[in-house]
């Protein structure tokens, strides 16, 4: 007995260890956050702070509030809109095969795989052209268009689940195809639109070279504002810290709070049916 | 593949509701045939033209923006040529950058590889809590590398971070990390050293912290689909436990490699928010990438011609990578088939 727990020894020896390092960037934004602004020393950093002090979240909440405002007015919208394109495009690829309907399939999700760069001049040409440049709905547009592959991806693995006696006996009672979609494949979808929601959300949060290009001054999501913060050389590094961890919060609590669906829409975009 | 990818729907409780909603005397609709069978199509449609216009369009006309004479802030799309793409040949940023952003994706997936492996190989040998474990590990893919670059940029700190610990520990010479300038020697291509720059190694480890656990993630899904019965019968066969790992499972893992190498690949080929809020081009372009350099010809300096040609070489790295992976996939597929 005492053999096999010794020999277990290592396995968890590297764990703790990889687990430590993985902690880390979230222990020192935590603990520099709180920090009275007087401990809030480079020499000092990797220590515990004797007081807790909120100086460095106000701070820093005070220049982030308006951009967080921002990005939940963008990743909001963008997200359901997004999922919902998706659930419509994953249910016609689940339901209708015909000669091509794999290309056509191959097409829209190959719009997954270029470098952004790659149409980044045409874009903020056409945003211009049409009113939305420098807006939040530009934003949503271009989140919700470029997310088209990857939500008719997971939409369509997860409706090619629904056993198709379901479908008949709708179709028996006369559902037509969008009845079909409505009765039947609505009901069932709350866990894609789960998987799909929580993989946007974190995805438009984060995102930074849209934001970047597409909006300026107050129009600007909050990944761009920390990072305008963070290339300020008037604002403490303690406050630049805060500001990482309120950026990163909103994501990280998701995470936490349903991570096995994240997980989910990770390997759905990684591995192909 | 036997991964389980996609939300498992919850048939069995709600099975019955749905055909609940579906009541049978209910009265059939009236739709036209022909807008009946034309549904799946007007339905895709939107879709299939956003993603037509928006990537496919959007793909040409930077193509011809490239070849045009847009090289100030009004626009002029006349024809000019390849001018900007023979420049580019002989652009010392350019070049530093193309360098700089290989070197990277090759440490890059690399550790990530090589950390995930690691990672999935300790948790399938199932720990005491291994799904608190795995959900550690997987954590920084749920924040943004905007964030990584601020936290990570004083980490490594020269003056700061890391170093302040190694200080303590009595360690001389302390690394200079993502502002060192040094280029660990290679050799001479035209006025570009191929060799390693020492700043990028910083760069590589944020990226690697944030991304290993995707690779873990995927390893994973690979070991619990090789069958215990396998493990059994190489162990039957006098096996030790590491030559189970070398010579039986390694090799049923090729599949995840290449999954990826071309995920972590194309991420990789495309970095520019890390960079660009961590270290920026560095001193003598020793962490630009052409990501960089693209946004800042293009959105900087007016000089969209060079932007778009910037972004074009972007996309043909992106197919280098992806056409032999996806290739390498399709054919490990079949085999596994057959």
């Amino acid at each position: 007995m005492s053999s096999r727990v010794l020999a277990r020894i290592p396995l968890y020896g590297l764990l703790a260890l990889f687990g430590a390092a993985m902690l880390v960037p979230l222990y020192l934004m935590v603990i520099t956050s709180l920090k009275p602004p007087a401990e809030a020393l480079i020499s000092r950093m990797w220590m515990l702070p004797t007081e807790l002090s909120f100086a460095a979240w106000d701070s820093a909440w005070a220049t982030l509030r308006p951009y967080l405002v921002n990005s939940f007015t963008l990743a909001i919208p963008a997200t359901l809109l997004s999922a919902f394109v998706g659930s419509i495009n994953g249910y016609v690829f689940s339901r209708w095969r015909f000669r091509g309907s794999e290309y056509v399939f191959n097409f829209l999700l190959l719009g997954m795989f270029i470098p952004y760069q790659i149409v980044l001049i045409p874009l903020v040409v056409t945003l211009q052209s049409i009113g939305l440049y420098n807006s939040i709905a530009g934003l949503v547009i271009t989140h919700v268009i470029y997310g088209i592959p990857i939500t008719t991806l997971i939409f369509r693995n997860f409706y090619a689940r629904i056993p198709s006696d379901v479908i008949e006996a709708a179709e028996v009672d006369g559902a037509n195809f969008l009845g079909v979609y409505r009765r039947v494949a609505l009901p069932l979808s709350l866990p894609g639109f789960v998987v799909v929601g929580i993989w946007q959300f974190t995805q438009i949060w984060n995102e930074f070279l849209w934001a970047v290009t597409i909006t300026s001054a107050g129009q600007r999501p909050v990944m761009v504002a920390l990072q305008n913060l963070s290339g300020s050389q008037i604002v403490e590094w303690n406050v630049q810290m805060a500001a990482a961890l309120q950026a990163a919060l909103p994501t990280l609590i998701v995470y936490v709070l349903l991570g096995r669906y994240f997980v989910r829409g990770l390997l759905a975009g990684a591995v192909k049916e | 593949m036997s991964v389980e990818a996609t939300p498992q729907l919850p048939v069995e409780g709600h099975k019955e509701s749905a055909l609940e909603r579906a009541p049978v005397g209910r009265k059939r609709r009236h739709t036209p045939k022909g807008v009946e069978r034309a549904m799946p199509l007007l339905l895709l449609l939107p879709s299939v033209i956003a993603i037509g216009v928006f990537v496919y369009g959007f793909i040409a006309w930077t193509g011809w923006v490239s070849v045009s004479n847009w090289t100030t802030f009004v626009q002029d799309m006349s024809y000019r040529g390849f001018t900007e793409y023979t420049r580019l040949l002989s652009d010392f940023r350019f070049l530093s950058g193309l360098r700089n952003v290989i070197v990277f994706t090759i440490l890059f997936v690399g550790m990530c590889a090589l950390v995930g492996l690691l990672l999935a190989i300790l948790l399938d040998r199932q720990p005491w809590g291994q799904p608190i474990w795995r959900n550690l590990f997987l954590f920084p893919l749920a924040i943004s590398f905007v964030v990584t670059g601020v936290v990570w940029q004083w980490l490594l700190n020269p003056s700061a971070g890391v170093n302040i610990l190694l200080d303590q520990l009595g360690v001389e010479n302390l690394p200079m990390w993502y502002v060192s300038t040094e280029i660990i020697p290679g050799w001479q291509w035209g006025q570009i050293e191929v060799a390693i720059p020492v700043a990028l190694v910083a760069v590589v480890l944020a990226a690697g912290w944030q991304m290993s656990g995707f690779a873990m993630a995927i390893y994973l899904a690979g070991l619990q689909g090789v069958s215990e019965d396998l493990r059994e019968a190489a162990r039957v066969d006098g096996a030790t436990e590491l030559d189970i790992y070398r010579r039986v499972i390694l090799p049923l893992l090729r599949p995840m490699t290449i999954t990826i190498v071309i995920v972590l690949g194309h991420i990789s080929l495309k970095t520019f928010d890390l960079i660009f809020v961590m270290t920026g081009s560095g001193t003598g372009y020793v962490t630009d990438v052409p990501a960089v350099y693209m946004y800042e010809a293009t959105f900087r300096a007016n000089q969209f011609a060079r932007g778009a040609a910037i972004s074009v070489v972007l996309l043909i790295l992106v197919v280098a990578l992806m056409a032999p992976a996806v290739w390498a996939r399709n054919k490990t597929e079949e085999g596994a088939r057959e």
